[in-house]
């Protein structure tokens, strides 16, 4: 069909880039995760302080969040080569997309998490701090219930970025899927497995979406 | 159980500022349901979100309970927070969590057992008549419904005082009332001090005991709801009466009398109103009445009437009548 030949395809070099690929991408979601996650609360949480300071930290840390924000993702793995070595001690291979990865989603994920905070009705934080909650109790037993609907779509939204993230990874000898179109499709003029890579990208992004949206509306009580 | 003194709350940066309270002295015993009333802006808000601090006065004291709150620290008056509860026009409860997890939320606040949160939200959930809902998310309740929970939430932690901003104003008529005479139920029971906001004088007339009306962010009338309803004397708690009352024009000011005609106001209290007073004076003094206006009513549990009559006869038999009338303890107010 269409003159292509799916019999020449490396099933075997299919499945380790797939792997990868999962792997890169389940290592850089859940630290992009943790470490977006408490940005995100913490942005939320100076653009209300009523303290001066706090407020000079929020516009600091929004300057900071929009500066890794702005700076394409090839350009900001090529730039943290330096970095990418110290933590992982290799700038290449799953291992060495890893922090660009992390460094490049986190500041976005932590951005949604803001949006997702600021959902959450104000009259119930209200309620909250009328029975004395503390700042601490506020933020686990309300802000963050509150908008769990809200922060499952950002998780969604975030993974699904960096499934394009990791396949830009490849450019730079990162491994999985987007490295395998590129090294056979583009290199080799194999456009059967670039076809493949492809394919296989889509149904992981359907597949987490469908996954993400589930979730959401498990979690929707409105 | 409740003192502001001199409470001022200004909005706004320094040359733009909005004063929605100035100056306001309050004082709110134990056990009593205190309504404060006012126009839309007038400060109302402000004033009872003053009451817990979750707005701070620019100056001025809040005591409840012989504490001062405005000179605690963060710590001390979360736990102060804790024996004060609130409850709001719209509900605010967790839309993420059932009906139980909002009652229990207080409790778990300071790491009540589990236990005792069971039993205790067990007893509240009785008391509001929610037992069949408690695994239900406020979404799935009506108003009424979500107010019930969100009075066992606010009454959870066993508070002193119990502060209700416009309770009532989302909800209709009758669920209006149910919420009412819960909220009478609960201050007879464990003698809670209610304050309550509204805009409503049918709302300050079935519960309360005092009133204030409250005024471009002063108070311009307070006293005794039968007094303050009967005889108000400023100009914005007429208007609250009037409209409550749907009547367009007083007889009263309005009709000028012929000679031998006199226009009364007369005001009945209590177990008076269902005597036959007038009727026996008139038979006496031999004057003849028409009724231009009437009302009668209760006041939370106290019988009223007030009616407007204008007496027919000799000057002097009119003159008696009216004294007679006064002497039976009756309020008798002559029209100019
Ligand atoms: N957060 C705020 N920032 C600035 N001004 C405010 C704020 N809250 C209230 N005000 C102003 O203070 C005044 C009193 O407001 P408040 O909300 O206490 O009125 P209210 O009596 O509760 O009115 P309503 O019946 O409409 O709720 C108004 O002029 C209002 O514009
Ligand atoms: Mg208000």
């Amino acid at each position: 069909m269409f003159g292509l030949d799916f019999s020449m395809v490396d099933w075997q070099e299919v499945y380790t880039a797939t792997m990868d690929t999962l792997r890169m991408l389940f290592a850089s979601s859940l630290f992009a995760v943790l470490i977006g996650l408490p940005i995100g609360v913490m942005l939320y949480m100076c653009a209300r302080s009523t303290s001066v300071w706090i407020r000079a930290c929020y516009t600091v840390l929004s300057f900071v969040v929009n500066i890794l924000r702005s700076v394409p993702f090839i350009i900001l793995i090529v730039a943290l080569i330096p970095v990418t070595r110290a933590i992982v001690g290799q700038s290449y291979g799953v291992l060495g997309t890893i922090p660009p990865l992390v460094i490049g989603a986190a500041p976005f994920f932590a951005r949604l998490v803001e949006t997702a905070l600021n959902e959450v009705d104000k009259g119930v934080i209200e309620a909250a701090h009328a029975m004395g909650s503390s700042t601490r109790q506020v933020v686990w037993r309300v802000l963050l219930p509150e908008a769990r609907p809200g922060l499952v779509a950002a998780i969604t939204i975030t993974v699904v970025t960096l499934v394009s993230y990791t396949a830009m990874s490849g450019l730079v000898g990162g491994g999985g899927l987007g490295d395998l179109a590129i090294k056979y499709g583009y290199n080799r003029y194999e456009t059967e497995v670039m076809i493949v890579a492809v394919v296989l990208m889509v149904v992981l992004v359907q597949l987490l979406q469908m996954a993400g949206d589930r979730v959401v509306r498990h979690f929707t009580r409105k | 159980m409740i003192e502001l003194k001199q409470l001022t709350k200004q909005y706004g940066k320094p040359g733009r500022l909005t004063t929605a309270l100035s100056g306001l002295d309050l004082s709110i015993q134990k056990g009593e349901i205190f309504g404060v009333i006012g126009h839309s802006g007038a400060g109302k808000s402000t004033l009872i979100r003053c009451m817990n601090l979750l707005e701070r006065p620019t100056s001025g004291e809040v005591w409840v309970n012989g504490i001062n709150l405005t000179a605690l620290g963060k710590k001390q008056l979360q736990n102060e927070r804790r024996k004060i509860g609130m409850i709001f026009q719209h509900f605010n409860l967790l839309s993420s969590a059932t009906v139980f997890d909002n009652i229990a939320f207080p409790l778990r606040l300071c790491n009540t057992p589990k236990s005792k949160v069971e039993q205790k939200v067990g007893e509240l959930l009785a008391l509001v008549g929610l037992e069949e809902h408690r695994h239900k998310y406020p979404a799935q309740l009506s108003g009424g419904q979500k107010q019930r929970v969100g009075i066992a939430r606010a009454l959870a932690s066993d508070p002193e005082v119990l502060l209700c901003d416009e309770a009532t104003s989302a909800l209709d008529p009758q669920t209006t009332d149910s919420i009412l005479k819960l909220l009478l139920d609960i201050n007879r029971r464990f003698n809670l001090t209610i304050v309550l906001i509204t805009h409503e004088m049918h709302v300050i007339q079935s519960i309360c005991d005092r009133v204030a009306v409250i005024h471009q962010g002063g108070i311009v009338e307070e006293g005794p709801v039968t007094e303050v309803f009967l005889k108000p004397r400023h100009e914005v708690t007429r208007d609250f009466i009037r409209n409550d009352q749907l009547s367009d024009g007083d007889p009263f000011t309005t009709l000028s009398g012929q000679p031998n005609e006199r226009t009364v106001k007369i005001t009945f209290l209590g177990a008076k109103t269902y005597e036959s007073t007038l009727s026996d004076v008139v038979r006496e003094t031999g004057v003849t009445f028409a009724i231009l206006q009437g009302t009668i009513s209760k006041i939370k549990e106290t019988p009223y009437g007030q009616l407007i009559v204008r007496f027919e006869g000799s000057p002097e038999s009119v003159n008696q009548t009216v004294v007679q009338l006064q002497k039976q303890g009756l309020d008798v107010e002559v029209s100019s």
